[in-house]
């Protein structure tokens, strides 16, 4: 398998008034194309400085970073934001759709920074990228028209519309009820059915379970490892969850 | 990412927000459209004083005998006798600057036809004098060089004179009338030229040969004032010069004595009273511009809640790959779509209200082209300057940050 992700030995320290902040010490890993990997910790173990780390948004102090390849460590503001644009995809714990924008205007938004797509590829692309979550009747609803488990399923078509090497989940159901939860994270395993590589942070280590692989991260040392030999089928989870009447 | 895509993305976000928009864009549209009228009204003031000037010929220049110290005591100018025929016809024959030459003698005193008198002025000039002067005959004809040459008894009158002396309306052509004791037959009626802008009745005058006046009636030699026309209004300042060099001459004056004649211009009491308009426009246009700048804190202001209220969707944008400048650019981009938006309905509200000006309170207005262009490029360039910093603001932002920002 292809080798996306490649840590060597990632430090970061954070200067914080007198005193010098360890978030990451040395952490090393190796992610390869089409693993599920779910990155555990507690808060302040230093998991959304390696969530910023791997998503170019920003550099270590001191030890490398190849994404699909490309060195980051080195590489400025400006070229890094290219690099998301192309290699990225991001979903976040509170969506971030824009406010009254279409859902196609919303998953839209990458290829609007990238002049290579003319405007009908970009329509095209969102569409298929919304049918791919399963919101292909949804097109032109309004952001505020849709629930949360649907506003994060755009969030997720809008990761998957640029074709990035890796889709990085910021606590992607943290704000979601517990069916909700599962719906997104059948989707999750169907796109990572599909062979997309996908790096899912959280704290909630349940949802480990569901994912191929399973870092553990404590003070920002890596401190568990493991590949996931009995992966539970979120869609039969969410079929045992009784259907709340209202 | 190119234009095309950012300016979608801008106005987007201003259709977002369109009450918030327009409430922003009406600083701007009263600012453009405020000094976009002002100037109208203040040029439109500024062009009918400028033509009641030209009416009254912009070009003329007036050449008095000057004050002159004889043995200490200063003499009253009207008591002067410096200028001479000689001087007329020096001025006639080598000037460039110069086109119409005529003397002025002038005599007030009653004009009488059979039962009826007004008090007029007669003024003794020659045929030039109708040139320079703008006046044109309506009826009959000008006196003659020949007329001139035998001070004949002959004289034009302006319409004024007319309606007292023949209330009946009969025409007045070939009718001898009485300057006090000198009957004058009239040979011309002068068109209307009703007041001028000091209120001055120009049509109460009687023009006579200037000789008739300074034999017959004044019984003097000199010439009271010598009235000129330059070529154009732009030339009088070298024609002044011309006529300056002249009369120095033939008055056979030494480099450090006083001129003993005085020269004024149309143009100088055109450029006086035109600086007072010139003031007052400019006090208009000031507090337009006022208004303009408030207009323009008021974008900045609105960008600046814009971009605090849209940090997310910034640290978002940043996430998914724009780049600092892209944000920049977005931001410049609203902020210079609302200025011109407005900049746009300004001008046509500013046009609009001038011409409601002139329709309803028949003031004169007058747009001027680069006005409408002047107020429209600050407009533009408030917006981008006062959309700079908010948008530099947002370039600026870490998208961690931004991207979790409540």
């Amino acid at each position: 398998m292809r080798e996306i992700i490649r840590l060597e030995d990632i430090c970061r320290d954070f200067i914080v008034g007198e005193e010098t902040v360890h978030a990451l010490r040395g952490v090393s890993f190796t992610i390869s194309e089409g693993e599920f990997v779910t990155i555990m910790g507690s808060s302040g173990s230093g998991k959304s400085t390696l969530l910023n780390t791997l998503g170019c948004l920003d550099t270590p102090t001191s030890g490398e970073y190849w994404l699909d390849g490309i060195s980051v460590r080195t590489m400025d503001k400006n070229r890094r934001a290219t690099l998301r644009n192309r290699k990225i995809g991001f979903v976040f714990q509170s969506y971030n759709l824009l406010p009254k924008t279409t859902a196609v205007e919303n998953v839209e938004l990458p290829l609007m920074y990238n002049s290579s797509y003319s405007s009908s590829q970009r329509r095209q692309k969102a569409v298929s990228a919304l049918e791919a979550v399963g919101l292909g009747d949804r097109l032109w609803h309004k952001s505020n028209q849709m629930s949360g488990g649907q506003m994060q399923r755009v969030a997720i078509a809008r990761a998957l519309v640029n074709d990035p090497a890796v889709i990085l989940a910021d606590e992607a159901t943290g704000n979601l009820d517990t069916r909700t939860s599962f719906e997104v994270l059948v989707l999750f395993q169907k796109l990572h059915a599909e062979g997309r590589t996908i790096i899912f942070v959280t704290h909630n280590p349940e949802i480990s379970r569901y994912s191929s692989r399973n870092i553990t991260l404590r003070d920002g040392r890596v401190t568990g490892d493991v590949l996931n030999g009995n992966i539970l089928d979120a869609a039969a989870t969410l079929a045992s969850i009784p259907v709340e009447e209202d | 990412m190119n234009i095309g895509n950012l300016f979608k993305i801008a106005v987007k976000a201003l259709s977002n927000n369109k009450f918030r928009g327009f409430l922003t864009m009406l600083g701007i549209i009263i600012g453009v459209a405020a000094v976009i009228t002002m100037l109208a009204i203040g040029q439109g003031s500024k062009r009918s004083i400028q033509a009641q000037i030209s009416e009254m010929g912009s070009n003329m220049i007036m050449i008095h005998p000057g004050g002159e110290r004889r043995g200490g005591v200063r003499l009253s100018p009207e008591d002067m006798e410096s200028l001479k025929l000689g001087d007329l016809q020096d001025i006639q024959t080598q000037t460039s600057f110069v086109t119409y030459v005529s003397p002025a003698v002038n005599s007030a005193g009653q004009a009488i036809y059979g039962a009826n008198n007004t008090p007029t002025t007669v003024y003794g000039v020659n045929r030039d004098y109708l040139e320079i002067r703008r006046y044109r005959v309506q009826d009959g004809e000008v006196f003659t060089e020949q007329d001139i040459r035998t001070a004949a008894k002959v004289c034009l009158v302006g319409k004024s004179v007319v309606d007292e002396l023949f209330p009946e309306g009969q025409n007045p052509i070939g009718k001898v009338i009485r300057f006090g004791t000198i009957p004058l037959r009239i040979i011309g009626v002068l068109e209307s030229k009703g007041y001028n802008s000091m209120g001055m009745d120009q049509d109460d005058l009687i023009i006579a040969p200037y000789t008739t006046v300074q034999k017959r009636m004044l019984a003097i030699t000199h010439l009271q004032e010598i009235i000129c026309s330059a070529v154009t209004e732009d030339y009088t300042e070298q024609a002044i010069e011309e006529i300056s060099r002249i009369l120095r001459d033939n008055h056979r004056l030494k480099d450090t004595d006083e001129d003993d004649f005085s020269i004024r211009s149309q143009q100088e009491l055109s450029s006086m009273m035109t600086s007072t308009t010139d003031t007052m426009t400019v006090l208009l246009a000031v507090v337009a511009g006022i208004s303009l700048l408030v207009g323009g804190i008021g974008i900045m202001n609105i960008m600046y809640v814009s971009v605090t209220e849209r940090t997310r969707e910034i640290g978002l944008r940043m996430s998914i790959g724009a780049k600092g400048r892209d944000i920049l650019a977005q931001f410049l981009i609203e902020s210079v779509l609302i200025s011109v938006t407005g900049g746009l309905i300004g001008v046509v509200l500013g046009v609009g209200a001038a011409l409601l000006v002139n329709l309803l309170a028949s003031y004169p207005v007058f747009i001027q082209p680069w006005s409408v262009i002047l107020s429209f490029a600050v407009c533009t360039v408030t917006g981008v300057f006062f959309g700079w910093y908010p948008a530099k603001k947002a370039a600026g932002l870490d998208p961690i940050e931004a991207i979790r920002y409540e």
